[in-house]
């Protein structure tokens, strides 16, 4: 088996007598989807955020490609190829679709310090970032204001964004909250293809996409990894129809 | 309210940009018409008021850097004005009263030469905004607002209480420092010179909005969550985004000194930091033309109201108030028309 890319081990987070993360052990691995599902509560933001480095954990240890990220912040993390979607988009809403790529590609580049040359003219990033937008199938929305699009797009935009970082793994937190079937759908093909670019880390509630995509999946319940197999290994477990598909029922 | 116009793509919002450029330019050829049109009749006093817009622009310019394309407001800006005008008061004071300012390790007796007391005044003014911003940059918000004031009013006192200075008396400057070529104490030239400096560090701002720390800074404002996220720290650029925009208004506080041959710790009182924010809000924070728009208008009312009324503030505020419910982008958004969202 390939080394995982993303390694976690023993991993533990509480918020005064609430444990939110209890010693979680997972691992990302090339190629693959991963899924992480649980119900409202199970502590899967906390996880997520202990990965891309907006908190620190308790204890254990995370690595990436078998360096050890303790001591390095979000911007760290990002900069070594952690491409993170949030719950809730975010993006620079004044910006447009192609500036915010952009902005995406100068941090993958490294270099920001620089004063004189105008950033839209520097095809060093905008060649990548166009290339960007038309994997995430943004093309010809380039000059829109982030702000004046469509729910959906802005979902692409967040995609397209972190595929200009250069990504080693994707950390992608709800992406399909809040769209239609038809753009569930779409999102989770678009999705399906970015697997072979560098392996997903997916929080998702739509448990049809999850079934549909992942290799694996995790189960987190109270802050606890209680199952991990394949799709089917999951669907047939029946701790896990007990405390998570049960509920759905 | 918008300041991504800088940094817009070239193609798709031709129109607007290009009204933004007729207004900046009318603005811009305004102050030099009104300027020359008061020499030409031998006004001098409104050559002086026009070159006392010029300035009181620059300083605007380098707040605007921080506030209107970093989105930090700061409420301590008369600092680094203040630091500047005492750079150029102190170092003419040695020199026209032939005191050594220091003597180790090298005699050093100040001097009157314009050029070198900008970059003494600047240099101040960076590396004042440099510690201050350090430590303010910690917070945000409203804190960052207190902190920058708190500052602010600590340099403020330390001035009244520094005889050596002239302490609450403020300091005179007897003859006006010297720029080669020029003859500093015409009116008109040093009208021009003012201009030269303002159009320079407007410049200046449109080349840094639209670079790479341009576009990060202008991220910083929106969405420092989303920054973090592509691997770019907001703390760093903002920080520099202060330095330089300390440097722009400590060389403003400079001219000023000369314009009015005296500093005093007035200039670095609250309420230059509070006149400077509102120079923005009139003029259409993060406009690249917004400070002078402002100023403009601010010394046109408080000269012609200043005329009808002593109360003149208290109309000033009416209009501010009408700018800020009714016209959020400012003068310019009004007449450049503005962005939809932001």
């Amino acid at each position: 088996m390939a080394d995982p890319i993303l390694d976690i081990r023993g991993l533990s987070k509480s918020f005064g007598a609430l444990k939110a993360t209890d010693d979680v052990s997972l691992d990302l691995r090339p190629g693959e989807i991963h899924a992480l599902i649980g119900p409202n509560g199970a502590g899967k933001s906390t996880l997520i955020k202990q990965i891309s480095g907006e908190i620190a954990p308790d204890a254990g240890e995370i690595r990436l490609d078998g360096r050890s990220l303790s001591g390095v912040d979000a911007a760290g993390r990002a900069r070594l190829g952690m491409a993170r979607s949030f719950q809730v988009s975010s993006v620079a809403a004044e910006f447009t679709v192609l500036q915010n790529v952009v902005l995406a590609a100068q941090g993958a580049s490294g270099a920001t310090f620089r004063f004189f040359r105008p950033v839209m003219r520097d095809s060093a990033l905008l060649d990548p970032a166009r290339d960007c937008i038309a994997q995430a199938g943004l093309t010809g929305r380039e000059n829109v204001p982030a702000a004046e699009l469509a729910h959906g797009e802005r979902r692409k935009l967040e995609i397209a964004m972190a595929l200009a970082l250069r990504p080693r793994l994707f950390l992608l937190d709800e992406p399909m909250a809040g769209m239609g079937t038809e753009g569930a759908r779409a999102l989770g093909d678009l999705l399906d293809g970015l697997r072979h670019r560098a392996p997903i880390l997916l929080v998702e509630h739509d448990m049809d996409a999850v079934f549909r995509l992942s290799d694996r999946v995790s189960v987190l319940v109270y802050g606890r990894v209680v199952a991990t197999g394949t799709p089917d290994e999951i669907r047939a477990d029946p701790e896990v129809q007990r405390v998570y598909l049960g509920e759905e029922a | 309210m918008s300041a991504a116009e800088i940094t817009a793509a070239p193609t798709g919002r031709g129109g607007r940009m290009a009204r933004a450029q007729i207004v900046n330019a009318a603005l811009a050829l305004g102050l030099i018409g009104f300027g020359v049109g008061a020499w030409a009749m031998g006004e001098t006093f409104l050559v002086t008021l026009a070159t006392k817009v010029a300035i009181l622009a620059i300083a605007g310019a380098g707040l605007n850097l921080v506030l209107g394309f970093g989105g930090l407001v700061s409420f301590g800006h008369a600092a680094y004005f203040g630091l500047g005008g005492y750079t150029a008061g102190i170092l003419a004071h040695h020199a026209l009263n032939y005191t050594p300012m220091f003597e180790w390790p090298v005699l050093f007796e100040g001097t009157t030469s314009m050029p070198v007391i900008w970059l003494v005044a600047m240099a101040v003014g960076a590396l004042a905004a440099a510690v201050i911003g350090a430590l303010s940059l910690r917070t945000t918000g409203v804190y960052f607002i207190m902190i920058t004031l708190a500052f602010g009013q600590m340099i403020f006192y330390f001035a009244i209480s520094w005889p050596a200075y002239g302490g609450e008396d403020g300091l005179p400057i007897y003859v006006r420092n010297g720029f080669p070529g020029l003859n500093t104490l015409d009116p008109i030239q040093f009208f021009g010179l003012v201009v030269a400096l303002l159009l320079a560090v407007l410049g200046l701002i449109a080349m840094l909005a639209r670079s790479r720390f341009g576009l990060a800074l202008q991220a910083a404002r929106q969405n420092r969550q989303r920054l973090m996220a592509v691997g770019i720290r907001p703390g760093g650029v903002l920080l520099v985004a202060f330095v330089i925009s300390g440097a722009i208004t400590a060389l403003a506080g400079a001219l000023y000194a000369d314009l009015n041959r005296f500093v005093s710790p007035s200039m670095l009182s609250w309420h230059l930091s509070g006149e400077l924010l509102v120079f923005l809000i009139l003029g259409g924070t993060g406009r690249l033309f917004a400070p002078l728009a402002g100023a403009g208008l601010y010394i046109a009312l408080e000269h012609l109201l200043g005329g009808v009324s002593d109360h003149w503030q208290f109309f000033f505020g009416l209009l501010l108030l009408g700018v800020v419910l009714f016209a959020r982008g400012g003068v310019i958004g009004f007449l450049a028309g503005g962005r939809k969202h932001g």
